[in-house]
């Protein structure tokens, strides 16, 4: 695990996830939202979980992102009005990000570097899903059944 | 410098405070949905990162498999989620979260 | 003899690297990593400048006409001319246009085309990017196109521009899902995500001759010609270019590009359709391994590119042939005929497994594929073909 990959990776992905956070123009929050989710799945690359990492691309940055890009496009006369920014939101998350920060380093227990483990291939991967993961991938299945068929309902033009 | 478990989630709890700042700042439907993300997928660095730091390897790989099965669920979420502004939208012509405190349609 | 030819790429790399030796491993890693960029630009680059030059020529034959035969011997020196010419072109960007989303658009769309390049094994020990887990990077990165081709039109703050991204990535929408289950076939019989692997399982040849291609399976052929028809449209290709219609909406997402930006846009279309031809051919015909057994002293990566250049020209071919098709047609047929024919593959492909992977099995897939489909031409009745159009537009 490379110490120099790890600094430009965090940085760029806070720097983006900020952006995101805090940018006016939507379109650009979402943009930088997606540098963001590649910014993770480099972590995830880093860590030895490439087809997570894999699959949160294909997931956030080929779905999810165009999704959302396509809700600002679909409620585009909304966006040019001025809209409050609350300052307690920062206050509250600074505050969870001392008091997190604070407990990670208060315990000795997590200041362990990796161990040398076998690399996680995709076979291991599927043969754990189809053997004890059988019905929790079931159950996404279903899940994601109900997910599409509710957003199509929800998004369909009501018949009056 | 080899980085170890505490710098990963610090950086997670970074991320997650991060969200936590869209969700809670932003009044757009939009951003909120955006930090939601953003959060969950810090959780998923945690489940991973513990994977990757366990002093024992599981078998099977318990904190690869949350992480699958979460974003998984943040995605079906995401959908439901955008659809549900796009009806908000169709019916107030807002997607300010504030303006959105009628229980009649 | 045959074998070093067969190796000649690898053996310069090695030769090139073996100067390093004493460097720190990540220089080597690094310069490794650095030649495989530039052998993979050089040759795609050049590919594409003959590609364009030759498209224009075969469109020409087929319509009747001479082509471009003024730059050079038979117009060969054509994309060089052109490229000065998009080179010192004005830049334009529309005052009203989100400059930043304007400007990253074509960076985006041709840095993911380029990267899906680099998961292809071109040859024997040719691939320039081994990952476990090739097939679902192509996809992964693939998919960050439909964002681009988004950028573009949000950016340029054009109606035709929107319009035209909004039916790009409609359409791209639609036949992701057709093009990668017709892929979830191989990877299930083979067992296996990475490319090298799937090639690896296509070497062998039937009673010596026939050689052991999935497209000679019947689940293979039905679920590589859906993967041409989606490969078409993912990489916007006539007769499925609607995002870029001339005659309707100007030039779709690329209307207010110009100069080296609108030929960036170009080359990323040509690259990608480099890049999913690349992919068809590693998954379905065979990858680099020759039709025969003889025939194995010609080096593997000319097979790849021989194969690769055929389907090529049946890209040109259908181009120079069929009309352009409306949109509604289009989605029609991705979500009522294509998903469903892409998940009767993946049956076919367990029924063959199952039954043996020989002759049994060929006919009982060949059997579900059928009867599949001549359910589906009687469901989708072809009477509706004459009904009133119904027109639906967007909000």
């Amino acid at each position: 695990m490379n110490g120099a990959a790890f600094i430009v990776i965090s940085i760029l992905t806070l720097a983006a996830a900020l952006a995101a956070a805090t940018l006016r123009k939507l379109m650009h929050a979402a943009l930088s939202f997606a540098v963001a989710f590649v910014g993770i799945a480099a972590f995830f690359f880093l860590l030895g979980a490439e087809f997570v990492g894999l699959a949160l691309v294909f997931i956030y940055i080929g779905a999810v992102a165009v999704l959302i890009v396509f809700t600002i496009l679909l409620t585009r006369r909304d966006i040019e009005k001025d809209r409050g920014f609350n300052w307690s939101g920062v206050i509250i998350a600074v505050a969870v990000f001392c008091g997190l920060t604070w407990a990670i380093l208060k315990t000795a227990s997590l200041s362990i570097v990796a161990p040398h483990i076998r690399a996680l291939t995709v076979k291991r991967i599927g043969e754990a899903l189809m053997t004890s993961y059988v019905w929790p991938l079931q159950c996404i299945g279903l899940l994601l059944t109900a997910a599409l068929i509710g957003a199509l309902v929800l998004a369909m033009e009501e018949k009056r | 410098m080899t980085p170890t478990l505490q710098i990963f989630l610090i950086v997670s709890a970074a991320l997650f405070s991060i969200g936590l700042l869209a969700a809670l700042s932003r009044r757009h439907a939009i951003f909120i949905l955006i930090g939601i993300e953003m959060m969950l997928a810090a959780a998923n660095l945690n489940f991973i990162a513990f994977w990757r730091f366990a002093p024992k390897p599981h078998q099977p790989p318990v904190g690869v498999m949350l992480a699958l099965f979460s974003i998984a669920i943040s995605a079906a979420e995401a959908a439901v989620g955008l659809a549900m502004v796009i009806v908000a939208y169709r019916h107030y012509r807002t997607t300010n979260v504030d303006q959105l405190d009628q229980l009649k349609g | 003899m045959s074998k070093s030819i067969d190796q000649v790429f690898p053996n310069a790399k090695q030769w090139l690297l073996s100067w390093l030796a004493g460097s720190p491993s990540w220089a080597i890693q690094v310069v490794s990593i650095l030649t495989n960029i530039f052998a993979l630009l050089a040759v795609f680059l050049t590919l594409f400048a003959l590609i364009s030059v030759l498209e224009r020529k075969i469109l020409a034959r087929i319509q009747n006409r001479y082509g471009p035969n003024r730059v050079g011997p038979f117009g060969l020196f054509q994309p060089i001319a052109d490229g000065i010419k998009m080179l010192i072109k004005e830049d334009i960007v529309p005052a009203r246009a989100d400059k930043i989303v304007h400007f990253l658009a074509p960076v985006l769309i041709a840095a993911t085309a380029i990267l899906t390049l680099g998961v292809i094994p071109y040859g024997r020990n040719m691939t320039p990017f081994t990952i476990d887990g090739g097939i679902l990077f192509f996809f992964a990165v693939g998919s960050a196109t439909e964002l681009a081709v988004f950028m573009a039109g949000w950016g340029s703050n054009n109606k035709f521009s929107m319009l035209g991204a909004m039916r790009a990535i409609a359409q791209m929408f639609s036949y992701e899902l057709p093009l990668i289950i017709t892929v979830l076939p191989v990877v299930m019989v083979v067992g296996s995500l990475t490319p090298d692997r799937i090639v690896a399982a296509q070497a062998e040849y039937t009673f010596g001759l026939v050689p052991r291609w999935f497209v000679f399976t019947p689940w293979g052929a039905a679920a590589f010609i859906l993967f041409f028809v989606s490969g078409l449209v993912e990489s916007n290709r006539t007769p499925f270019d609607v995002p870029e219609g001339e005659s309707e909406i100007v030039a779709g997402h690329m209307t207010e590009y110009s100069g080296f930006k609108y030929a960036t846009f170009f080359m990323a279309e040509y690259i990608g359709m480099f890049a999913i031809s690349g992919l068809g051919v590693t998954l379905f015909l065979g990858g680099w391994h020759a039709p025969a057994r003889v025939l194995e002293i010609i080096p593997s990566y000319v097979w790849f590119f021989v194969k690769l250049s055929v389907l090529l020209f049946v890209y040109i071919w259908v181009r120079g042939t069929l009309p352009r098709t409306r949109i509604d047609q289009i989605m029609n047929v991705a979500w009522k005929f294509m998903l469903p024919m892409a998940f009767t593959c993946i049956i076919a492909a367990a029924v063959w497994h199952y039954a043996g992977r020989g002759l049994r099995g060929w006919l009982w897939s060949l059997l579900v594929i059928v009867i599949v489909y001549t359910a589906l031409s009687i469901l989708l009745d072809t009477r509706r073909k004459f009904a009133q159009r119904v027109y639906r537009f967007a909000e």
